[in-house]
């Protein structure tokens, strides 16, 4: 045998990835600017009026748009990232998205607005509560099992939807208002939107619960021997994510303003892609919601491009699927963690 | 005989990372000499085989077989260059039969069945499910397996560990006329009687370095027992031993516990205020021990009584709802790499339910503030623990339960693979956890700990306890005769 | 004696089968030699699928682009098949299969993210480049093609689509398990540290089972094709679908352990549960749920058997 130096990856390498792995706002950020350029380079103007002879410096319009858009994005974003946390996953929430919508307008004219939307509200919750029973105490892998409650959901709504199909839809004003409204200039559901993501901070990053999260992704064992039940941690998060996903829902049905049996499923992937976009890890113990906004805003901003580049649908799909897999293999390589 | 030594290996060091497992470790095996590599745990005895082996890469030194400097990087290449190990756990397919695994390691068939008779396994099927058979079958079958490919060097790791008298004696007679036949033969033992009956010399490792080759010849035992200790090093004050509190009720008390397979039949007594130390070579069920009374895995017999009251657990929760907490020996095992120092040690802060909340910031920073000035542990809470060196993770990993409070403290290994300073903070820290009426269970594979931090010392070898020494009698050769069962007629 | 308990899950299956027949045959009985072939036909996607799903489970391992990899495979027969004479589509289709497999295993193998979300990227992935082959349903197969699955053969009763599955795994799978590649496989999902210290290349065998993977979808595709007389580019619900079958079928999520008879008879199983429920006039969209509800109790059920199984 030879004298074989050990595998180690080289000193600089490793500061680098250190480094962005403890802020991973700051690439983050100046792709999004980049992006946002390359789109004013595209179509002059879009973003900055004054270069197509029009008033302004920045142009509200565009802010407001790529704001109302990605808003619905970063809040089921925050479900993939509160997941992911644990090593896990959400792949029902386009469905409770879909389905909190649906109940939500077809109840509205009977039974109310506020009923309505608790109901709504509870279907996510349910959904989130069997989520978190088959991966916290069956100990089933949570990419097979939200994908299996996703599809058993989807036939649910199939089946409540003949049942109601005499009864008219109501979207709720509020509920309008919130989606399509705007108030200085700003899109009314940043309103809301901003208080949810000081929650999402809050619980996160300081309450006993966001520590566990953390906890049971960088080493389950670990908080096991610390005295933590696990099966009580997956069954309150998916819960969470399961409510949070309907309420994102019902944002949405106001934005779209149509329900439908597929509305928030086009949201699904980019929501997988956002999370792991904004630094946190599918492999868990490290995340950041900050920085899923902003991987939100990223994949508004690439839509639109790709919109304007006139890339067929298949292009867009692939381009998702090959970020993932590009961002989890470079933080692999990177930080030499998996 | 050939001049040329069939395997020569010098100067092989291993880092990983920070962390040196060898230093200096060779090895010289000539034709048809059987050597013993010996060591205590810790000493570098895996890693040095996994170089060997082709499974690591060293970070320095030269291995040479058959005088030939070959390129070994994987299992395969070791085997063609004609060194074939046999491992401590079963390298056979767990869901094929035994053909389909021969198939796999182009074993020749017909030689197989040769050496599985040879050793005394009859009756054996070709169809036979590997999953089926007992383990000791399974380690026969792996001799075998390594013999049909006809080695030079044969390494046999443990390999009479889990076999009934007769196979050993198969085994080692097998062995001995393979040796006598001209090949060479590297045999990794705890027990001493199989080592003089098969031996011709000894290598000991005491911390990743060979610092000694003895021939067999009566009386080895003693000389290989003082090379795998070493020196005395000067580790602070030895502890006088407090007057035992053997009176009142014990905090915890163990009757017949048993842990199938390993962990047979253990009782003691665990008082507060005293540090009892456990004492065992690898494997004789101590981990088993550690993971029954922290309340990982159920036991398959005896009882546990904390305060007087029986206790059984379902869940490390319930072991700690009974003050009973536990740092286990890897490190890694308990702590969140990627997580802060701050986070680590207030995980159990957080645990229940009612804790979920609003952390509660100020009560945490002061207790973690304590944890780690208490511990000396030299960095601070915000670094992530993955940055940290061995030994201040290891203080992390004892802050946690500082911080939490401390009624019974587990601790398993405390101070294995640490460096000589950290040690030096450990031990008095164990004692006046003892002083301020906690009661600790430690087990430590450094036996010149034992009368630093210890009252009492509880031996265990195979699965029982073989002795109970108090901590003015425990020196480091009595400790160790005991661990190999060597309390006999002196 | 395991050998027993290995057949013994298949028989209980097959016998299953049987009763599930017999039961549609008495709540309906113009249930004959037709409906079983039509039964056989739809299933012909699912069961391929499946198979594949299988070979990478068995391996230790997942591959969630099973139904995109169809999709890629059904269009590109369809557009193939309106250009070129059908036997160089069907071999070009079929390489196609292999070489995305393969390019799934690489991934995972060379850039050492795990397979979950290795496949769950190229999900998207291979459902774009569906996509990009044919933006909506549309091109054709040829009539020979559909002709192939439809109808029965020798008996009565004997479907030709069952007839092309059984021979498709007789002629790919069954000589492969017992060759040193096949063993492998069951190797490094049963015990991965074990069989890199018995010599196996842990690295090519794990690409090869996902390159089989991708054979057995490009003969899902091209079923697919036959069945529809065109393309899809939309990814089918072969995913939850050939895991629940998988493991239904006796095979183990953690690896090792089952062969591809059993899932087979799972795909025809969860079938004809869909038929009863049909002639029991369910609504349909409750099937679905029924359906989702059985999968997920399945899967639900193989976990928890693994983990006893572990767990001793």
């Amino acid at each position: 045998m030879s004298i074989a130096p050990d595998d180690r990856p080289d000193p600089f390498r490793e500061r680098f990835g250190r480094y962005l792995a403890d802020n991973p706002m700051i690439p983050l950020i100046v792709f999004l600017i980049l992006l946002v350029t390359g789109l004013e380079v595209m179509r002059p103007g879009i973003v900055t009026p004054f270069r197509a002879d029009r008033d302004g410096l920045l142009s509200m319009f565009w802010i407001g748009n790529l704001l109302k858009f990605a808003i619905p994005l970063a809040m089921l974003a925050a479900c993939q990232v509160l997941t992911m946390l644990t090593a896990g996953i959400d792949l029902s929430v386009g469905i409770i998205a879909t389905v909190a919508a649906f109940v939500c307008a077809t109840l509205s004219g009977t039974l109310g607005v506020a009923p309505a939307v608790l109901v709504a509200l509870s279907c996510g919750i349910i959904i989130g509560l069997v989520n978190g029973f088959g991966v916290g105490i069956v100990r089933v892998h949570p990419l097979i099992m939200t994908l299996g409650t996703g599809l058993i959901a989807t036939g649910a709504l199939q089946v409540y939807q003949r049942f109601v199909i005499n009864v008219g839809t109501e979207i709720p004003a509020f509920l309008g208002w919130l989606g399509t409204g705007r108030t200085a200039g700003m899109p009314n559901g940043l309103y809301v939107f901003i208080p949810f993501a000081l929650l999402v901070f809050w619980i996160m990053r300081f309450t006993g619960f966001g520590r566990l999260l953390f906890a049971m992704g960088s080493n389950e064992n670990a908080a096991r021997l610390s005295g933590v039940r696990g099966w009580q941690v997956y069954l309150a998060l998916y819960a969470l994510s399961g409510f949070i996903a309907s309420m994102a829902g019902l944002l949405y049905l106001g934005m779209i303003r149509q329900p439908s049996l597929s509305l928030a499923n086009p949201l699904l992937l980019p929501s997988v892609a956002a999370a792991v976009i904004g630094g946190t890890s599918i492999f868990g113990g490290r995340g950041s919601y900050a920085g899923a906004i902003i991987g939100a805003l990223i994949l508004r901003v690439l839509d639109t491009m790709l919109t304007l580049l006139q890339m067929p649908e298949g292009a867009r799909t692939a381009l998702f699927g090959v970020i993932i897999l590009a961002v989890t293999a470079i933080y692999v390589r990177i930080t030499g963690s998996r | 005989m050939s001049d040329i030594p069939l395997l020569d290996a010098s100067g092989v060091a291993k880092n990983f990372g920070a962390v040196k497992a060898l230093t200096d470790a060779k090895l010289t095996l000539s034709k048809g000499q059987v050597i013993a590599l010996m060591g205590a745990n810790g000493a570098g005895k895996s890693t040095f085989v996994k170089i060997l082996t082709g499974a690591l890469k060293p970070t320095a030194g030269r291995v040479l077989i058959r005088g030939q400097e070959a390129r070994v990087g994987s299992p395969a290449e070791a085997q063609r260059s004609g060194l074939v190990p046999v491992y401590q756990e079963p390298s056979l397919i767990p869901d094929l039969n035994v053909a389909d695994n021969l198939t796999l390691g182009n074993t020749p068939v017909q030689a197989f069945r040769n050496w599985v008779e040879e050793l005394g396994i009859e009756s054996l099927k070709l169809t036979d499910m590997i999953s089926d058979l007992p383990l000791a079958t399974l380690r026969i079958l792996d001799l075998a397996r390594a013999l049909a490919a006809q080695p030079d060097v044969l390494l046999l790791d443990e390999m009479t560990a889990a076999l009934p008298t007769d196979l050993v004696d198969n085994v080692l007679k097998t062995v001995r006329k393979q040796a006598d036949a001209g090949m060479g033969v590297i045999y990794i033992s705890h027990r001493f009687t199989e080592i003089s009956d098969l031996c011709d010399n000894a290598t000991v490792l005491r911390d990743g370095c060979t610092v000694g080759e003895l021939p067999i010849e009566p009386g080895v035992e003693d000389r290989a027992v003082e090379l795998m200790l070493g020196a005395k090093l000067a580790l602070g004050k030895r502890h006088t031993g407090v007057a035992l509190r053997s009176e009142g009720t014990p905090q915890l008390a163990a009757r017949g516990l048993a842990s199938a397979p390993k962990l047979s039949d253990v009782s003691f007594d665990l008082f507060a205020g005293e540090v009892l130390g456990v004492v065992a070579l690898e494997g004789q069920g101590q981990d088993e021990l550690f993971d029954l009374l922290a309340g990982i895995t159920p036991p398959t017999g005896g009882t546990l009584s904390v305060d007087s009251t029986v206790a059984s657990f379902n869940h490390p929760s319930d072991a700690i709802a009974r003050g009973i907490t536990y740092v286990p020996g890897n490190r890694t095992d308990a702590l969140l790499l990627q997580r802060s120092v701050r986070e680590n040690i207030a995980l159990p802060f957080a645990a229940r339910v009612g804790d979920w909340g609003p952390l509660n910031r100020s009560m945490e920073r002061d207790r973690v503030n304590y944890a780690i000035e208490k511990l000396q542990i030299d960095t601070r809470a915000q670094d992530e623990v993955q940055r940290l060196s061995g030994g201040n993770q290891q203080k992390v990993t004892i802050a946690r339960w500082i911080a939490k409070g401390v009624k019974t403290l587990l601790l398993f290994d405390p101070t294995r693979g640490i460096d000589v300073r950290t040690k030096r903070q450990i031990y008095p820290l164990v004692r006046e956890l003892a002083e301020q009426g906690a009661a600790v269970l430690m087990y430590t594979s450094e036996l010149e700990e034992i009368p630093l931090a210890c009252d009492r010392c509880m031996v265990i070898f195979n699965g029982r306890v073989v002795d109970m020494i108090d901590a003015k009698d425990a020196d480091e050769q009595t400790l160790m005769r005991a661990a190999y069962g060597l309390t006999e007629v002196a | 004696m395991t050998q027993m308990k290995k057949h013994a899950w298949v028989i209980s299956l097959a016998v299953l089968l049987a009763v599930l027949l017999a039961l549609t045959k008495i709540i309906q009985p113009g249930f004959g030699a037709s409906g079983i072939e039509s039964l056989a036909r739809a299933a012909l996607p699912f069961g391929f699928a499946t198979s594949g799903m299988a070979v990478v489970i068995i391996a230790g391992g997942i591959d969630l682009s099973v139904a995109s990899m169809m999709a890629v495979c059904a269009v590109t027969t369809a557009v193939l098949m309106e250009r070129i004479a059908g036997v160089p589509a069907v071999i070009i289709v079929l390489l196609a299969g292999v070489a995305m497999g393969a390019i799934n295993g690489l991934l995972i193998v060379l850039t050492k993210v795990p397979d979950i979300v290795v496949t769950l990227a190229m999900l998207f992935v291979w459902e774009g480049v569906a996509l990009l082959i044919l933006s909506s349903p549309g091109g054709s197969t040829a009539d020979w093609l559909q002709g192939t699955i439809r109808g029965s053969l020798i008996f009565f009763w004997l479907p030709k689509a069952f007839l092309i599955i059984a021979m498709v795994l007789a002629l790919l799978w069954w000589p492969l398990q017992r060759t040193k590649l096949g063993l492998s496989i069951y190797a490094i999902g049963s015990d991965e540290l074990a069989a890199f210290r018995s010599g196996i290349s842990i690295g090519p065998t794990k690409v090869a089972a996902y390159a089989i993977c991708g054979l057995f979808c490009a003969f899902g595709g091209l079923s697919l094709a036959a069945l529809t007389g065109i393309g899809e580019p939309v990814p089918g619900p072969y995913l939850m679908a050939s895991i629940a079958a998988v493991v239904l079928g006796g095979v183990v999520l953690g690896g090792g352990k089952g062969g591809l008879l059993g899932p087979l008879l799972a795909v025809f199983v969860l079938r004809i549960i869909r038929t009863l429920l049909t002639l029991m006039a369910v609504d349909p969209n409750v099937t679905t749920i029924v359906e989702g509800v059985i999968m997920v109790g399945v899967v639900m059920l193989g976990t928890a058997l693994t983990l006893k199984g572990t767990r001793k």
